[in-house]
């Protein structure tokens, strides 16, 4: 309970921010709900399916790509059918990755997933006519609930309308992900985690409950990267590129994966951190690279270890 | 007969692990198989549940061909096993892995946005499991915490959740003490009544245990079948006491 209450408050000056605090800080809360969104599904993976992929930025990329190429080629602006969209070509490409890569596990499985991230990243680099190459693809404003925007200043739209978008976006994502972790589902995934022999022998399915973590996964990774668009407005090939996967993992650790909201929490912190240590250092990978072994070392439950000290506790009544 | 084997082999290279067992369990048997260290055991264990493919040889169960179809298939055709070494799922508690079970007996997994909490079925059959199991008092316990004969317990009660037809125990007394032995077969027996098991298979090292709990006893030893028959005979049997008791005594 005392965790629900934390959850809506800080829900809630997520909510004022806007009204309260500068507009350089509200403008990075949409990256940092962005990648919410997309870490929240990674750890349906990583947290309470046990597989580590260093390939997400592929789908991050996909449905950032998406949006980029229906407002700049296909004249849609919705953001609610980019969304749509973006969900359902993540789906479709992971449905085949996943097939694959779910046979494999630990260091297999994250290299599998590293190898179709590169070939993904190739793929956007070279497809100038689709993807606009090294130069990317703008990504014009999206309407929202049918409602052109583009009258707007840039910056009112996206601490206003843009703003409360994003973090209705998140609110459902994150409930339906805690329904999923809660689900006969869910449970089926950490009997998997936890050890898939056993899970054999009771009738659960190994590779097909991964393949669906890993669809779900995706899904997520693409809404996030579409709502990663419209703040720059122009998609590039970094967003593809192994080492924004090896970002998302890092905010995974850093935030705590054995904790539902770890890794949001990551995603808050590294955000925050690498535009605060960008300011005073030009070495903020130093930095970072220094921190992340600090947390495998002395919190390998990441920030979320350190307040809970435990796994949270099992939503059981009975 | 509920479970049989015709002739089975399993190679490991050139090595010959099994060589042309062949046995049947009927309906209501309790049936132990026993033999020394390396006579094949596990390999018939691991083969019977699907885990292991036979080089050659046939598993019937209920009728059907289940040789190689793997353990998440006969699982769902109403065979369960335990491990010897014990096999839980450390993070998970007491309750949610019985539940675990209750999911997959059920074919539940797929619901994606059911609440597991909400599920009164799923619940009450895992405290029910729990609680014949005496497990009750520890069920918020993850699996990891509890001490190693509660774990055992844990992976043999999490067979059971299954309410399966036939169970196979691989050595379901490893670990426990000598005092607690006959309480947990106890609690094996009377479980097994609960739920309307139809046959029980063990794998026993100790003599005690199986000749007062079997109906009918399989002695092993290198790769074949010594003996096939009633705790009585297998007593009187000359050479199982050579190969298999007496070397037994005193070594577990």
């Amino acid at each position: 309970m005392k965790g629900g209450l934390v959850v809506v408050a800080a829900t809630a000056a997520v909510a004022v921010a806007p009204l309260v605090a500068s507009t350089y800080h509200v403008l990075l809360m949409l990256p940092f709900m962005a990648y919410a969104v997309v870490l929240l599904g990674l750890n349906l993976l990583f947290g309470y399916a046990g597989l580590v992929s260093f390939g997400h930025a592929l789908f991050v990329g996909i449905g950032a790509y998406t949006g980029a190429f229906l407002t700049s080629h296909g004249k849609i602006r919705s953001l609610e059918v980019i969304l749509v969209a973006a969900a359902a070509l993540g789906a479709l490409v992971a449905v085949p990755v996943a097939a694959l890569c779910v046979r494999y596990v630990k260091i297999y499985f994250g290299m599998l997933t590293l190898a179709f991230g590169m070939v993904f990243y190739t793929f956007v680099l070279k497809f100038y006519r689709l993807t606009g190459g090294d130069e990317g693809t703008p990504f014009l404003r999206p309407s929202l609930l049918g409602r052109s925007l583009d009258a707007m200043p840039k910056i009112d739209y996206l601490v206003g309308p843009y703003y409360y978008y994003s973090l209705a976006v998140l609110i459902l994502a994150a409930l339906g992900m805690w329904r999923i972790v809660h689900s006969p589902f869910g449970l089926c995934l950490k009997t998997i985690r936890d050890n898939p022999v056993k899970a054999e022998t009771l009738g659960i399915g190994v590779t097909r409950y991964r393949f669906f973590a890993f669809v779900i996964s995706a899904i997520y990774a693409a809404v996030g990267g579409a709502l990663l668009g419209p703040p720059t407005g122009n998609v590039d090939p970094t967003l593809a590129y192994w080492t924004h996967s090896g970002n998302l993992v890092f905010m995974t650790l850093l935030g705590g994966f054995a904790s539902f909201f770890g890794p949001v929490v990551g995603a808050f912190v590294f955000i925050y951190l690498q535009n605060w240590v960008m300011s005073i250092v030009p070495y903020w990978r130093l930095i970072f690279g220094a921190m992340l072994a600090v947390i495998v070392i002395l919190a390998p439950e990441g920030l979320m270890g350190l307040v809970t000290r435990r796994r949270p506790a099992p939503a059981s009544r009975a | 007969m509920i479970l049989q084997a015709d002739g089975l082999r399993k190679f490991y290279g050139e090595f010959c692990a099994l060589d042309g067992v062949s046995l049947g369990v009927d309906a209501g048997e309790f049936v132990s198989i026993i033999g020394p260290n390396g006579a094949g055991k596990s390999t018939l264990i691991n083969i019977l549940t699907g885990i292991t493919k036979p080089s050659a040889g046939s598993v019937r169960f209920k009728g059907r061909e289940v040789g190689g179809i793997g353990p998440v298939r006969l699982a769902r055709l109403g065979m369960a096993r335990s491990f010897q070494l014990v096999q839980v799922f450390p993070d998970l508690t007491v309750l949610e892995t019985l539940q675990a079970a209750g999911v997959a007996r059920l074919g539940r997994g797929a619901r994606l946005f059911a609440s597991l909490a909400g599920d009164r079925e799923v619940q009450e059959a895992a405290l029910e499991v729990a609680e014949l199991f005496g497990l009750a008092d520890q069920r918020h316990m993850p699996a990891r915490q509890l001490p190693q004969g509660d774990k055992k317990l844990l992976d043999v009660a999490s067979a059971f959740a299954l309410r399966p037809e036939i169970i196979l125990l691989d050595e379901p007394t490893s670990g426990v003490s000598t005092a607690d032995k006959t309480a947990v077969m106890e609690t094996l027996v009377a479980a097994s009544r609960r739920i309307g098991l139809r046959a029980i298979i063990q794998v026993e090292h100790d003599m005690d245990i199986v000749f007062a709990y079997s109906d009918r006893i399989i002695a092993l030893h290198q790769g074949k079948v010594l003996a096939d028959a009633a705790p009585a005979a297998i007593q009187a049997d000359q050479r199982v006491i050579d190969t298999v008791i007496g070397r037994k005594a005193g070594a577990h």
